[in-house]
């Protein structure tokens, strides 16, 4: 399956003022996330706007290892408040807001059954 | 590679699900509720621009509602229940199995984005359901009506829908099935009438929910009036793109007598060139379908194959009475139904808001 792997660098010159909040358009077509890899600077405001072309649901969830481990053995029929955890039902839209405060490297996942195994996968960098 | 006993192999399997389900589909679900792949019996033929498609449904016992989605050349005209025993009696003309192995056979005996329902119908255990509509149209239609597609199932289906916007969804239920007394085993054939000047044989949707590694197995036979060429093209001996050329002779009168005799299929010529060509490969490579051409000019189409873009149809050719039969191992199989269970929320990472 053809994947486009785009790597956004959302981190900003940070000398002299603040990065403003950013806005990411990930599209989901044939199971697989259009962007791969994604950089935001810790503290900055990250609003995706998940786009979902496929006619079957599709996840975003992002997390540590065990965030993942967890979630993988499990099959949530539909993800509701919390930010980091979205499901994006078949051909629609889904935006969620999120603002890390520690850095580090998270996987994002779709983990609804063999989607993982067919490369719904992507990592999200949060740097200093 | 190719192992020489495996035709033999996969045509006495195929004898042997009325006797043996275990042998027919390791399992009704799948972990975590995914893709459970049902093994399905299809037979489709075409003449004088009609193509006759049966579909047999085997009761591997359990419970629950399974569904199959099937793309197909054109709109069927009528869907009625099919013969009971025509591919059973195909298989042993090409693959002769012992005695003992027939004895046991026998014995065993919306939205506005939604696709469009052209034809629903219900055939013992079975509802048939005739869609119209693009990739993701059809899908969409199968998740509100409770199919849960796998991961590579938008592609596979624009893959289809881009050449013929027809499908079948076959939604079986299991539970039904056993009230009406089915033993597992049992069979339920679906015949379509289905007018088309385009017939070809889906290959590509037998790997639909496999992983790249898993081996797909199917047997694909062909009456047509005349020694047909295929594309891509079965290797005699050689292994060629998995597909292995069985069976290549003129069919008998036996078996056609045979043919004609079980229900629907008076339409069997008198005359016919039987092929059998086997399937064998995994399911990464195969991204084909199986293209023919029976009327002697020896050009099946690359677009048929899935070789070269969908653009418009060519002129169609002369007439040709083709009858294709197709023995698949497995077919878009999901289940309706699924219990999805809690997960921890545990380990995200550290937010400052939202």
């Amino acid at each position: 399956m053809p994947m486009v792997v785009a790597l956004l660098i959302v981190a900003l010159a940070t000398i002299g003022c603040a990065p403003g909040p950013q806005t990411v358009t990930l599209t989901i077509r044939y199971s697989g996330f259009d962007v791969t890899e994604l950089r935001v600077p810790r503290g900055v405001p990250l609003t995706l706007v998940l786009v979902n072309d496929d006619p079957i649901d599709h996840e975003w969830l992002i997390g540590d290892a065990e965030f993942h481990e967890a979630h993988g053995t499990g099959t949530h029929d539909a993800h509701g408040e919390i930010p980091t955890e979205v499901t994006v039902p078949a051909l629609q839209t889904v935006e969620t807001t999120i603002t890390f405060d520690e850095a580090g490297t998270f996987p994002y996942v779709c983990h609804l059954p063999g989607h993982e195994a067919y490369g719904m996968v992507g990592i999200l960098t949060v740097s200093d | 590679m190719r192992r020489p006993w495996l035709s033999l192999a996969v045509a006495t399997t195929a004898l042997l699900i009325t006797a043996a389900p275990t042998l027919a589909c390791g399992g009704l679900i799948g972990p975590n509720g995914a893709v459970n792949l049902l093994r399905t019996t299809t037979f489709a033929g075409y003449t004088d621009g009609v193509e006759h498609y049966v579909t047999s449904f085997e009761f591997a016992g359990g419970g629950g509602a399974f569904g199959s989605i099937t793309p197909l050349p054109g709109i069927p005209t009528d869907v009625k229940r099919g013969g009971d025993w025509t591919l059973q009696r195909l298989i042993r003309e090409t693959d002769p199995a012992p005695e003992a192995a027939f004895l046991a056979a026998e014995d065993a005996g919306g939205t506005a984005r939604e696709a469009e329902v052209l034809l629903e119908t219900t055939i013992d255990a079975l509802d048939i359901t005739i869609l119209r509509g693009g990739g993701d149209e059809v899908g969409l239609w199968a998740k509100n009506h409770g199919f849960r597609l796998p991961p590579d199932a938008p592609e596979v289906l624009d893959f289809y829908a881009d050449r013929s916007p027809i499908f079948m969804a076959a939604a079986f239920d299991a539970d039904a099935a056993a009230a009406r007394g089915q033993a597992v085993g049992d069979g339920t054939p679906v015949h379509l009438t289905i007018p088309t000047d385009n017939p070809w044989v889906p290959l590509r949707i037998l790997g639909l929910g496999k992983a790249a590694g898993e081996t797909v197995e199917a047997d694909v036979y062909l009456l047509t009036d005349e020694k047909p060429a295929l594309l891509p093209r079965a290797g005699a001996f050689i292994e060629s793109n998995g597909l292995i050329l069985d069976h290549s002779a003129a069919a008998t009168d036996l078996l056609l007598g045979d043919l004609r005799s079980d229900a629907g299929m008076e339409w069997i010529p008198d005359e016919a060139w039987l092929t059998k060509v086997v399937v064998d490969t995994q399911a990464g490579d195969l991204d084909f379908d199986l293209a023919i051409d029976a009327s002697g000019a020896g050009a099946p189409s690359p677009i048929d194959a899935g070789f070269a873009p969908f653009g418009p149809d060519p002129a169609p050719g002369a007439p040709v009475a083709l009858y294709l039969l197709l023995t698949a191992a497995t077919l878009i199989a999901v289940p309706l139904a699924l219990d999805r269970s809690t997960r921890g929320r545990t380990g995200r990472p550290p937010l400052a808001g939202a």
